[in-house]
């Protein structure tokens, strides 16, 4: 490979590295000063738009309308003929084995609390404990290490984790390796239906494992920057006081980052809620392991049923609903405080 | 008060044993606890990087923690990825991506969340949690439409972009695909962290007759580097790794294609390619690895300290 060619398209790099900025900087700077041209009451009128504005316009292009189609189409079948509630009532059929039933139990149950509660727990336990060692970056790398690796990549790592060879012959997945080492018969992690048909906890787990292995880095790494974000004389004077460890943690450390512990567990609940790479990769939701993304992506692309593809992501979106309402209440009460 | 409190805890563990005991034991039950979980964490990874070094017949054959007996290590692997034709201008067409469309979702973002955090506008709140909501749409959902508008509205294909000799426009439309995907998650972030900034400080500043624009290059950017930070690193990544958004919206030309969808043909194309798989994760992770090590020294405490006064 020759690097040379990283040089070589000098006015691409320009415009891309120094033009990009410059735009975005020359548009806020001359929305204020448009905005300093107007009458004084307008100003704080006009203002919050000119922020807000590029925002809302690219958001609105890329996500509202596409959205909004969804939810039209998820009322239509292909030709666009008015079909009322049938794609809805396609998916929710059979209860509890048939239509989404298995992808919302998935993603509803399996993901949304085991994704986020491990993956929350894991990320506030090592940015506490890596902030009291001085190696604290060195090991932070290695966490977050997962993060870089791409989905396909991710995905493929975990199906040799979990690679299953009968008893008696090697075992090249390190995780059977591990299990027959104790004298145990090797696991099929990734078609386990333990405990039950009904309740195939084992093999969902291993997918979430997979997942929450891929993620934690990135809770790690903002609830790191809000512990940061703590004054060091607040925790000295809690010690001096003569508090423990654990309520210096319990009193201080969690109240402080409760906001941002809200912001990453809405997030890990989206995440959770629109799972996609690692089932797409490992299992392509075969084996009771079916999740609402990947179930709309097969109908969208596989099956190319548009209605039943948006009914399921209308489903999804619904799904988000409780979480937008505890945010609400959240940030109220920060503006109550001010 | 103080003092008594202070002394308690000593007195507790005189009773079990000798303070220094104690003491120590915590220390390296600490070190024995990071090492330990940050060890097993790393296994997967480093199962993945013994694997690339090893001759892909044996993969399949053995566990990759045989490695050493007999010895087998092999660069035919990095080699073959390589040797890869295009793979610099993949390089640097990935590069040509990933900057935009993490400087403009972030920048943008950082607009956005300082009115939302500071500023006073009808339905705000709204917008705001409909903003959030938007984080839960599925991407996939998003391609055909939006496609079918830049193609047939904006007339914006790789070809006629390419045709106009503007450099970097052929990027254009992925750039803002990226920056509208990216955007929730970014005025999210950074709104609740502007949200948390002590409210004297802009008081102080406006009694100083500071502007809009001072206030928010000169405070509340310098004050929230390590929520930036994080989201560069995110942003950043999230591009560098993404196949689905670049195949959609550029396709695979050499001359635009990101490193991904060149590494996503190579082991396809060639078939039997899982074999590059291993190196080619490895030779991608390079760079957000690199921008995550450099982005790191702002993760430190203190910025906030001495902000506000009495």
């Amino acid at each position: 490979m020759d690097f040379s060619v990283l040089l070589q398209d000098i006015p691409t790099l320009l415009v891309v590295i120094l033009g990009v900025p410059a735009i975005l900087a020359a548009y806020i700077v001359g929305g204020e000063f448009l905005v300093r041209r107007l009458p004084d009451k307008n100003r704080p009128q006009v203002r919050p738009w000119i922020w807000v504005g590029p925002a809302l316009i690219l958001v609105t292009g890329y996500l509202l309308l596409p959205a909004l189609g969804t939810i039209q189409q998820s009322f239509q079948n292909n030709e666009g003929v008015w079909v009322g509630f049938n794609n809805y009532a396609s998916q929710f059929a059979d209860f509890p084995t048939g239509g989404a039933w298995i992808a919302i139990r998935n993603n509803v149950i399996f993901w949304l609390i085991f994704y986020t509660l491990f993956t929350l727990a894991f990320g506030l336990v090592l940015a506490v404990l890596f902030d009291r060692v001085r190696y604290e970056s060195a090991v932070k790398s290695l966490i977050f290490m997962p993060m870089a690796i791409s989905s396909v990549a991710l995905g493929i790592i975990w199906i040799f984790m979990y690679s299953y060879a009968p008893p008696g012959e090697t075992q090249i997945g390190t995780l059977n390796a591990i299990v027959t080492f104790f004298h145990h018969d090797p696991v099929v992690w990734l078609q386990d239906q333990w405990p039950s048909e009904n309740f195939n906890l084992l093999n969902n787990l291993a997918l979430i494992g997979a997942a929450i292995w891929g993620i934690t880095g990135f809770a790690m790494v903002i609830l790191s920057a809000a512990l940061k974000g703590i004054p060091g004389e607040l925790l000295e004077a809690a010690r001096v006081d003569g508090a423990g460890e654990f309520t210096v943690f319990q009193r201080v450390i969690f109240p402080l980052m409760m906001p941002t512990i809200v912001v990453v567990g809405t997030t890990l609940v989206i995440f959770a809620l629109k799972a996609f790479d690692v089932v797409y990769v490992m299992t392509s939701g075969n084996y009771n392991t079916d999740v609402l993304a990947f179930r709309m992506y097969h109908q969208l692309y596989t099956a190319g049923n548009n209605g039943h593809a948006s009914a399921v992501a209308v489903i999804l979106l619904i799904a988000v609903v409780p979480v937008l309402i505890f945010n609400l209440r959240q940030f109220r009460a920060v503006e109550a405080r001010r | 008060m103080t003092v008594a409190a202070a002394a308690q805890p000593s007195a507790v563990a005189a009773r079990f044993s000798p303070g220094w005991i104690s003491q120590l034991l915590q220390r390296y039950i600490l070190h024995i606890v990071v090492i330990g979980l940050t060890v097993g964490w790393t296994l997967p990874t480093i199962g993945l990087l013994v694997s690339s070094f090893r001759p892909f017949a044996l993969t399949k054959t053995s566990g990759w923690w045989t490695v050493l007996t007999p010895l087998q290590f092999t660069f035919q692997n990095y080699t073959d990825v390589l040797a890869q034709s295009n793979l610099g201008q993949a390089f640097f067409n990935s590069f040509m991506v990933s900057i935009p469309a993490t400087v403009i979702p972030v920048t943008i973002g950082a607009f956005a969340a300082y009115a939302f955090a500071w500023m006073k506008f009808p339905a705000r709140n709204w917008i705001f949690l409909a903003l959030v909501g938007l984080l839960a749409v599925p991407l996939q959902l998003t391609f055909i439409p939006v496609l079918s508008f830049y193609v047939n509205q904006l007339h914006w294909t790789t070809s006629n972009l390419e045709a106009t000799g503007i450099p970097g426009l052929p990027w254009v439309p992925l750039w803002l695909a990226h920056a509208g995907y990216g955007l929730p998650f970014s005025i999210y972030l950074l709104a609740n962290f502007f949200r948390a900034l002590p409210s004297d400080l802009f008081e102080s500043a406006e009694i100083d007759g500071a502007g809009t624009l001072t206030v928010f290059f000169r405070i509340i950017l310098p004050l929230s580097v390590p929520a930036i930070a994080s989201l560069v690193i995110f942003q950043f990544l999230w591009v560098w790794n993404d196949l689905l958004v670049a195949l959609i919206y550029v396709g695979g030309a050499p001359e635009v294609a990101p490193l991904t969808v060149n590494l996503a043909d190579l082991t396809t194309s060639l078939g039997q390619g899982s074999n590059l798989l291993t190196s080619a994760a490895f030779f991608s992770m390079v760079v957000p690895l690199i921008v995550f090590l450099s982005l790191q020294r702002y993760f430190v405490r203190g910025i906030l300290a001495g902000s506000v006064k009495g």
